[in-house]
């Protein structure tokens, strides 16, 4: 079995940002992969860019992390220039930016969240090629295919903010579930008016969905687990 | 105040030994020849005037602009050498236009008087430019609100309620001094800077002007416009009354 170890390093990946009422939410798993192998299991693909504007990371490990370098570098610049915090709208075309005018050489798709004084809480995604596109809800990464229709159904507006965050959690776990290439923790942020908070949800605290098994001590107990209970919402 | 600075004017690149630099100071006697110009910022936005002198009958009124837009949200007035200033709208425009491209978001009007002031300040550092030989009054609306600068010759830039620049400047500043700027709105600002250019005005040096005038404010959507025909010939017209009222006195 070829574990192909000498691959480039990718986050295979969910990453999810939600807006709710007074800022948002940003959620991500924790898996990079080399081909089969796990390089880290418990990285943060959340990664700060300003005090109010954090960037979740999909794709390329390394390509995600130079575009974060290089506008985390750039907004520096600015703030000191403006003489006042960024807004998530700058650091969001900044990132567009350096992924479009780099796109034959980047594999990296970006979620921008943050909060600024001037439009509250916003949320923009930055898939392959460099579109920029602002929404209420933005989901990426390999783990996202299995997201959409979770998402059709469950998103609404105006969440509280720990509506928003259970949401957040629940289907990053589900996208876990389904995706070989995420795993491991999610890792939430939370940033508002009030400033950022960072919340870890280890993976053996999520919710087990259809079909996982419950963790067995030994093989003689399939003997006595019940069958597996219908889906729950 | 003014003095000749012999031996130590001939450069921009000289000081004298009272530790001035006499081409820009004269750059600034250009200024203050020039017709004058008016801003104010009034609490629901911006408005610019300004006293366009007429050299000659067969000029078409409404040509020789004094005042552009720089942005949809910013407009500037210059007085002075009028080549000098086009050369500074246009870089204000380009600034403008390449800050949006970059960062995705209208120019902050604070951004936008720091860059003008920059530039002017850049023709004061090397012996083969010479100064500008204009000031300019820049007012705009973003999402602070509305606000006013004056960049001069020399590259200074400060942020002004009310600012006045070219011929009648001293006596234009003592009126606008006197006006209630906080609780004034654009609509009431304009028939007010119509009167002040019209009071300052110096029939008996300078024969004709056009008035020019343009604001940004909350009536004009934040965008920056000439005033409309209809306000602008009420203003006219109120100006006249009002000189017309103190030549009676």
């Amino acid at each position: 079995m070829d574990l192909s170890l000498n691959d480039e390093h990718s986050m295979g990946t969910t990453i999810i940002g939600v807006t709710y009422d007074g800022g948002v939410v940003l959620g991500a798993d924790s898996r990079t992969s080399t081909g089969m192998y796990v390089a880290n299991r418990a990285s943060d693909k959340i990664t700060q860019l300003t005090d109010n504007v954090y960037v979740c990371r999909s794709g390329s490990a390394a390509d995600s992390q130079i575009v974060s370098d290089y506008v985390r570098y750039f907004l520096h610049q600015h703030t000191i220039q403006l003489g006042q915090p960024a807004t998530v709208k700058v650091a969001a075309n900044l990132v567009r930016l350096v992924a479009y005018n780099n796109k034959n050489m980047l594999q990296t798709g970006l979620i921008v969240g943050g909060w600024d004084k001037y439009e509250g809480g916003k949320i923009y995604g930055i898939p392959l090629g460099g579109t920029i596109v602002e929404q209420p809800f933005a989901i990426g990464g390999s783990g996202s295919s299995y997201l959409y229709g979770f998402f059709d159904q469950a998103w609404k507006e105006g969440m509280t903010k720990d509506e928003a965050e259970q949401l957040v959690v629940k289907a990053v776990s589900l996208a876990i579930a389904r995706d070989g290439a995420s795993g491991g923790v999610v890792r939430t942020v939370i940033i508002n008016a009030d400033g950022v908070t960072r919340n870890f949800y280890p993976g053996d605290s999520l919710q087990l969905w259809h079909e996982e098994l419950e963790p067995q001590n030994s093989l003689l107990d399939i003997l006595n687990t019940p069958s597996p209970e219908p889906m729950n919402f | 105040m003014s003095s000749i600075g012999t031996g130590y004017d001939l450069s921009v690149t000289t000081f004298s030994p009272d530790g001035r630099v006499f081409q820009i100071e004269y750059a600034a006697k250009a200024v203050d020849n020039s017709g004058t110009v008016i801003g104010i910022k009034c609490k629901d936005g911006i408005v610019l005037g300004v006293e366009k002198l007429i050299t000659s009958k067969m000029m078409l009124p409404g040509s020789n602009r004094r005042i552009h837009s720089v942005h949809r949200h910013s407009g500037m007035a210059v007085a002075g050498l009028a080549a000098d200033g086009r050369q500074i709208v246009a870089r204000a425009k380009s600034e403008a236009t390449s800050y949006e491209s970059t960062y995705g978001e209208a120019i902050p009007v604070k951004e936008l008087a720091q860059r003008v002031a920059n530039y002017v300040h850049l023709c004061t550092l090397y012996w083969w430019l010479r100064p500008f030989g204009c000031g300019v009054i820049l007012g705009g609306y973003d999402r602070d609100g509305p606000q006013l600068y004056m960049v001069e010759p020399s590259g200074i830039s400060y942020r002004y309620f009310g600012a006045a620049i070219g011929k009648g400047k001293q006596a234009a500043k003592t009126e606008v001094e006197k006006l209630k700027l906080s609780e004034m709105t654009c609509r009431e600002g304009i028939i007010e800077v119509a009167k002040i250019i019209y009071k300052v005005h110096d029939e008996g040096k300078d024969k004709a002007f056009e008035l020019e005038m343009s604001w940004v404010c909350e009536e004009s959507k934040r965008q920056h416009e000439k005033v409309p025909e209809v306000l602008l010939e009420e203003a006219k017209v109120a100006a006249r009354l009002a000189l017309e009222e103190m030549d009676a006195d």
